[in-house]
């Protein structure tokens, strides 16, 4: 394992519910009436939520969300229930619902359910890579350093309010299945959004902090991790810069993007389209499909040669970083695009028993997961990460071989249609590249393209040394919706000729 | 967890007391049950399904904090009569050790409700009773003739019960339901889609669905391709109601007043009064619109710009957010308004309805009326590019459709647009009827509009997506 120092327990208000009773009441009724796979879920969500406006606390809320969740195959059909009550009636209760759930929806299933092998762990533990517990830090010192880092950037000149937001979440699991897996999981991620508002006469902007969400514990606030120190000192000036940076000429331009941008285009044009089940049409009225269709797998050109993209449950650090899935499958790293070539998917348990013959491999790599017991597990994202150039150049290096661009940083607004084809992103700071050089800040700046040119236009990837772990805490997917946290690293790339809009014109003005 | 699970109105009673006995100063506790069930298919089959219960309770203990009054609020999934205290005890102590609340004020007065007494009311799977039946013939019947369904049923009631140390006992169930639905042909080449918001059911047909799904899906079998650039567009219901939640969600008070949206004045101040569009148009909710019916009193479990956790149980009133073109109300709770100078509080209310004053007719009437056009079928992705114009990026999904003469021709390639749905107020030149609407982007969990289909004579597709 690479966690060092303190290593933390399983919370042991956890390890105090009936998990192991509630566990075996559940799967012994389902098998009793018939069910073929049955597997239990009992998971308690701690999250709280700080928010503060102009230095001054708006909110801060601490929630709980503790259920348990059955789910079973009956008569080759999928069937699941989820209640609150932690006794072991419930659980038989939720057995019989899912049960019965399945034989009402017995008639309009067409397909048998079977799912694909995977070993079994016996009363297995996993805790994420996390120093300091979110929750065993006073409210108080919280609020204390938030409001020094709101403070900071609000005396600042030009800076006319700040808003601060921090949301902290720390998951603990049961599983157990009838095939004799059962396994307690410990996560804990963190999510700080800081940004600073100024407001002229004719015009307001904003700049926000680009420290990604991540699989830290409150250390992360602290500076592990993170350079708030420096970051937040720059902020004032980068806003102050943009409010005054000219407006941007559309047309066609090279860009360097730097990861704190470039993690979002992967999440939407490579995460998302390699999602097994939007290609097989299970999104199609939701989240959509997916132009990278399982035939095509092997052969689609998805971009140019030096781009290697990896899924992982593994990555430390990582949002989707888990132990094992909610189908009781361990985490693992596979190739998603190598060379260019779609390579591999993202799948689960039922979909790669489905689909082993096209996919070249009988077992699940981990991807299906619900948001809290209350939901369905579906297939879910794992880390999606655009793997650097062993020796490759750092991001300078990149600008250096621009001659007329823009180098962006930051995330800000994005899009993407049903089929990941299209999307528009915009950013924080767009930098003005003239002869390799930066030249200062631009405004009105969207980028625009289609997915499969946009990285066929790839031309360099960074080294290692510009390589950052960027990512989300709020993907939403499936129905009901449910909302997921992933991690996605990448290093800076540099990207010939790709569509920048100016979006005053685009709105008209 | 362990203990007894209390119903509702003995988790509000003894949170209250117990706060009172801990020496809160004020305290309300919301509780929340929530039942749904829901149906999900996809290539023909059922994919997925579910019943769920869930449940939420909040406490919010209020205390005093020098000159001022601090707030402490913690929420569970669920409680027990153990749990409860300590779920009170930590509100308190959070109260305690946080400083005054710029937004304390007094808690909301009341009485005990009617319907206070009566338990959380429920769905199970027997809502689809009808509604099963025929979408299992709709699979069937594509199959059959070679289309490919894809969709999903949801059905919820949420029955909240809101009590506090002023005497306040409110409870309201609320049922929501919807059903939304893909049909696309077996090379997958084109795709459609219809959606419907339901309270109960019994008005849904999975068949009808299913007919409408094939006409559009007809209309494509003759394909044109249109270039990008600004074309005639009507948006449909749905689409109208894709582009205003997003202006609806804009108009928190305090963010206007401190100059952060396209409601903001240049210079300072708010746009209220300023006239938005020259057309007769209103944007307006009313917690009571019949089949459209929200929460009658505000609910607040954190606070913002639009809502205070003081708030909590305030009688909401039916408020013109736009009105004759104008804008009217901002979102505000108590404190807010004081803070941007309008007369009363105008909380956040949880439906909308946009319509225009004299218009008639339906989607199908305004295609009459085009000589040349795009038909829109529903809006997706909508992120926002620049709040200072409300300027919002997204696509046309699953069938735009070419106008010629009053008649669908064609279906023609999707689009990415960037508009400002504030602009498009004052730009459409033809409204139909204002009529319940399900939007697509939005409507799983904001559904309860209403909106006219509307005629934009230059609508901004920006490029092309080769989506379909």
């Amino acid at each position: 394992m690479y966690r060092v120092g303190v290593v933390p327990d399983i919370d042991a208000s956890f390890l105090a519910l009936p998990r192991q009773e509630l566990a075996a009441a559940a799967l012994q009724r389902a098998r009793d009436l018939g069910a073929t796979f049955a597997e239990f879920r009992l998971e308690r969500i701690r999250s709280e939520s700080i928010s503060l406006r102009d230095s001054v606390l708006e909110s801060a809320k601490d929630d709980e969300d503790l259920g348990l969740a059955v789910r079973v195959i009956h008569d080759g059909t999928w069937g699941f229930a989820a209640g609150v009550a932690l006794t072991t009636d419930e659980a038989v209760g939720l057995a019989e619902q899912a049960v019965n759930m399945a034989q009402v929806s017995r008639p309009i299933n067409a397909e048998t359910i079977e799912l694909a092998d995977e070993p079994t762990y016996d009363d297995v533990t996993w805790i994420s890579s996390y120093e300091i517990d979110p929750f065993s830090v006073p409210r108080a010192e919280k609020v204390a350093l938030l409001t020094d880092y709101s403070d900071r950037l609000l005396k600042a000149d030009g800076v006319a309010h700040v808003s601060v937001h921090v949301a902290t979440i720390h998951e603990c699991k049961y599983y157990a299945n009838t095939a004799g897996t059962s396994y307690t999981q410990q996560r804990v991620r963190i999510g700080p959004d800081i940004t600073a508002h100024a407001v002229a006469e004719d015009r307001f902007d904003s700049m926000s902090s680009t420290a990604p969400p991540a699989g830290r514990g409150w250390e992360y606030m602290t500076g592990t991790g993170w350079n708030w120190d420096e970051e937040l000192a720059q902020i004032p000036g980068w806003l102050a810069e943009k409010m005054a940076a000219p407006t941007v000429e559309a047309g066609t331009y090279d860009v360097v993007i730097d990861p704190s941008n470039l993690w979002l285009t992967i999440h939407e044009s490579i995460g998302h389209a390699t999602e097994l089940d939007r290609a097989l049409g299970y999104e199609a009225n939701y989240a959509g499909t997916s132009f990278a269709t399982l035939d095509q797998l092997g052969t689609l050109k998805y971009g140019s040669p030096v781009m290697h993209v990896t899924g992982d449950r593994t990555a430390e650090n990582g949002l989707s970083t888990v132990g094992y899935d909610d189908e009781g499958v361990a985490g693992q790293q596979w190739d998603l695009v190598k060379d260019g070539i779609l390579v591999g998917y993202q799948v689960d348990r039922r979909m790669a028993k489905k689909n082993e013959d096209v996919l070249g491999t009988p077992r699940s790599n981990g991807c299906a997961y619900a948001d809290s017991s209350g939901h369905i597990p579906i297939q879910r994202m794992a880390n999606v990460s655009l793997q650097p150039a062993a020796d490759g150049p750092s991001t300078e290096e990149l600008i250096s071989r621009v001659q007329n661009g823009i180098y962006i940083v930051g995330d800000k607004s994005w899009s993407i249609d049903m089929q990941r084809y299209n999307f528009q992103f915009t950013g924080q700071r767009f930098y003005k590249i003239t002869d390799g050089k930066l030249e200062g800040q631009l405004r009105d700046v969207a980028y625009q393209a289609t997915t499969t040119d946009f990285w066929g236009s790839m031309e360099a990837v960074g080294g290692p040394q510009t390589y950052v772990l960027g990512g989300a805490l709020n993907c939403g997917k499936a129905e009901p919706g449910q909302s997921g946290a992933v991690s996605h690293g990448c290093p800076s790339a540099l990207f010939r000729g790709v569509r920048i809009l100016n979006t005053t014109q685009e709105a008209g003005r | 967890m362990t203990g007894i699970q209390l119903t509702p109105q003995d988790t509000i009673e003894r949170g209250l007391a117990l706060a009172a006995a801990e020496g809160a100063d004020g305290c309300v506790v919301l509780v929340a049950e929530t039942s749904s069930t829901n149906l999900r298919w996809a290539n023909n089959t059922l994919t997925t399904n579910g019943a769920m219960r869930g449940s939420s309770v909040t406490v919010i203990a209020t205390v005093g904090a020098g000159e001022g009054t601090a707030a402490g609020i913690v929420g569970r999934s669920s409680v027990t009569d153990d749990s409860l205290r300590e779920i009170v005890s930590a509100a308190i102590a959070t109260a305690r050790a946080a400083g005054p609340a710029e937004d304390a004020r007094p808690l909301v007065d009341g009485a005990v409700g009617a319907d206070w007494d009566l338990e959380p009311e429920e769905t199970t799977v027997g809502v689809f009773e009808k509604f099963a039946p025929s979408l299992g013939e709709s699979l069937k019947r594509a199959t059959a003739e070679e289309r490919r369904l894809y969709g999903f049923a949801n059905h919820e009631v949420v029955t909240l019960y809101v009590g506090s140390s002023t005497g306040l006992r409110l409870r309201q169930a609320l049922p929501r339901g919807y059903v939304s639905s893909t049909g696309k042909n077996t090379d997958l080449s084109h795709s459609a889609w219809v959606g419907t918001a339901t309270r109960d059911f019994t008005d849904v047909d999975a068949l009808a669905l299913d007919a409408e799904l094939t006409r559009r899906l007809g209309w494509a079998q003759r394909t044109v391709p249109v270039d990008a650039g600004r074309h005639p567009t009507i948006l449909p219901p749905a689409a109208v109601a894709d582009l205003m939640t997003y202006l609806f969600w804009q108009l928190d008070g305090r963010d206007a007043f401190e100059g952060r949206t396209v409601f903001s004045k240049a210079g300072g101040g708010t746009r209220l009064g300023d006239t938005l569009s020259s057309q007769p148009v209103s944007l307006h909710s009313d917690p009571a619109l019949p089949g459209l019916e929200a929460f009658a009193f505000a609910v607040a479990r954190s606070s913002g710009g639009s809502s205070s956790v003081f708030d909590n149980g305030l009688t909401l009133a039916a408020t013109d957010w736009i009105r004759g073109g104008k804008l009217e109300h901002l979102m505000t709770s108590r404190y807010t308004a004081d803070l941007i100078g309008a007369p009363t509080a105008t909380p956040d209310i949880e439906n909308y309805v946009v319509s225009v004053d004299g218009a008639t007719g339906s989607t199908d009437d305004l295609v009459a009326g085009l000589d040349n056009g795009l038909l829109v079928t529903c809006l997706w992705y909508i992120r926002m590019v620049d709040p200072q114009t409300l300027l919002l990026t997204g696509l046309t999904r699953d069938g735009v459709y070419l106008v010629e003469n009053g008649e669908v021709t064609g279906a023609v390639n999707n689009f990415r647009f960037n508009e400002s749905p504030v602009d498009l107020l004052a730009r459409f030149t033809t409204a139909g009827a204002t009529v319940p609407s399900y939007s697509r982007e939005w409507g799983d969990y904001f559904s309860r509009t209403a909106t006219p289909p509307l005629l934009v004579p230059d609508f901004n597709m920006s490029s092309v997506s080769q989506a379909n």
